[in-house]
């Protein structure tokens, strides 16, 4: 592979890391939802390359379904949410940022250490896609639990998903069928969620997890 | 010994360039944004004019001013000039360039800040007592930010050195790097916060509320505020030309280039830092000023960039 093909899809990996950082230092749900859209987008633009890059087609797709799906469909609903439960400014950090912040790079430190060793007869492309993943699907394990608002951990969980996605694009020879199978599963996942969160919403009137954890009296 | 000359020339031409661009695109930078909004705006070359103004003036002292009220203005210009006099802007064959790196830029430069601290408490009033403090809390995150920014440039090139960086990305050995990217990005939000440029500080306002820089330098005037502003313009333009000389060295001369090279590399640079400055105006008119007590995020932000930048580069190594 051209050196251009390696530093592009290195750099857009990191990209994609860098929109899980701005995910944990946003403060605003709907400024949160946007680090998420242009997260989805680098990734979808990642998947793209790759394809190009390994001459396999199917990545195309996965671009494509990224694209849609990541960019446009979740991000839409889920403003919609929001904006019906009307809950734009409400982030609630279970942490502060800069502690979040903190235990970001701690994390990417930690799978860089963790994947490096393991890796050692893979290609040079394969063990970075592998280390960016890896640290994007633990900034979203540490979004989901140091936020305490559930839209929050919602989009924590969908960035989880788009670290499998990284990593599932850089290995060569994923068949199709398990990126779709991931890409279904969450669009499901998703769906249960914003009904959740609805039912949530209902029965306690607050989408703080924190305030639902103490709730224990089935009457009132 | 024709190439020492040359040296020594293009170091002079250097600090003379320095000074005479300065004002211009700070002046630049306020004539783009009030364009931005909307506003007719006072000529680019308005700079100048205010500090000739203020040239002619009388200083007014405190009573209570010490000698080093009236010592720091000089100490502070000649710190950032002779910074600002390091950074290879249009061509890398500069007489001082193997005797400053960029360990010795930081240092300057944190020199120079120390004594505009010292100077905002001298005369003992409470706006410049607060803008030190601010200052020095916005200098306790950016400082180790910029050195994580040096240290991951350094690994990557192997030397601090600013003319032989320039040179060595000039090469196209290097290629796109996640390292750089983030560094470049780092550098950018430190360059914003040093400069008191406006999600950190408004370099137009004197609200007391939101005031740092101008917190500090309230007390000056005459020739010490003008020494105190050329400075303030130094610096920006300083910052300027490292972001232009790390990351976008083209067009720049170097050594054993003619002087043909070195004029069209003064072409290059006048055309960078109008672009860097318009670039400022754009990003300064589509951003609020954030509070005082979010400055440690952003600037944890540049910090942590840094390091990511640092620890990205033992990834690509591993290649």
């Amino acid at each position: 592979m051209s050196n251009l093909g390696y530093d592009a899809a290195h750099l857009l990996g990191a990209l994609v890391l860098m929109m899980s950082f701005a995910l944990l230092y946003q403060r605003r749900l709907s400024a949160l939802l946007n680090a998420f859209t242009l997260q989805a987008l680098a990734l979808a633009a990642a998947a793209a390359w790759q394809g190009y890059a390994q001459h396999s087609h199917h990545l195309f797709i996965t671009a494509a379904l990224t694209l849609v799906l990541k960019a446009v469909v979740m991000p839409v609903a889920l403003r919609r949410i929001v904006a019906r439960l009307n809950i734009e400014r409400t982030i609630e950090p279970a942490l502060s940022i800069g502690l979040t912040m903190v235990a970001g790079v701690s994390l990417v430190t930690l799978s860089i250490l963790l994947v490096m060793p393991v890796t050692e007869d893979a290609t040079a492309l394969t063990r970075e896609d592998l280390a960016l993943s890896l640290s994007v699907v633990l900034l979203g394990l540490l979004m989901m639990i140091s936020r305490r608002n559930a839209v929050s951990q919602v989009v924590g969980f969908m960035s989880i998903e788009n670290g499998l996605i990284l990593a599932a694009i850089g290995v060569a020879g994923m068949p199709m069928i398990v990126e779709m199978s991931i890409a279904f599963s969450v669009m499901v996942a998703f769906i249960v969620f914003g009904i959740f969160l609805f039912h949530i919403r209902e029965r306690f009137d607050t989408l703080d997890v924190h305030k639902i954890e103490t709730f224990r009296g089935e009457s009132q | 010994m024709t190439s020492l000359l040359l040296a020594v020339l293009w170091q002079v031409v250097q600090l003379a360039l320095v000074l005479a661009l300065a004002p211009l695109l700070t002046g630049w930078v306020r004539w783009v944004k009030s364009r931005l909004l909307a506003r007719r705006g006072a000529s680019p070359f308005q700079p100048y004019r205010d500090i000739l103004r203020l040239l002619r003036k009388d200083v007014v002292l405190a009573h209570n001013a010490s000698w080093l009220f009236r010592a720091s203005p000089y100490m502070i210009f000649t710190a950032i000039w002779v910074a600002a006099g390091l950074v290879p802007a249009f061509t890398s064959h500069l007489a001082l360039a193997p005797s400053a790196d960029l360990i010795a830029l930081v240092a300057l430069l944190g020199s120079a800040r120390f004594f505009l601290a010292l100077a905002g408490m001298d005369v003992g009033t409470s706006f410049g007592g607060i803008g030190s403090s601010r200052e020095m809390m916005i200098a306790a995150f950016a400082e180790p930010a910029m050195l994580m920014i040096v240290f991951s440039v350094a690994i990557l090139v192997g030397t601090t050195s600013l003319a032989e960086i320039a040179d060595f990305m000039v090469s196209g050995t290097v290629g796109l790097r996640v390292s750089l990217a983030l560094a470049l990005i780092a550098l950018i939000m430190v360059a914003i916060a040093e400069n008191a440029r406006i999600p950190i500080d408004n370099p137009a306002t004197h609200l007391e509320l939101t005031m740092v820089h101008e917190a500090m330098v309230l007390e000056y005037s005459g020739r010490h505020l003008a020494l105190v502003e050329g400075a303030a313009m130094l610096k920006l333009l300083l910052y300027m030309a490292l972001i232009a000389c790390i990351f976008l060295p083209w067009g720049m001369a170097h050594p054993g280039d003619g002087v043909g090279w070195a004029l069209w590399g003064l072409v290059t640079f006048t055309a960078k830092m109008a672009v860097g400055g318009a670039a400022l105006a754009v990003f300064e008119t589509s951003i609020a000023k954030m509070r005082v007590f979010r400055v440690g995020d952003f600037l944890g932000g540049a910090l942590l960039l840094g390091i990511l930048g640092a620890i990205f580069l033992f990834v690509s190594r591993g290649v």
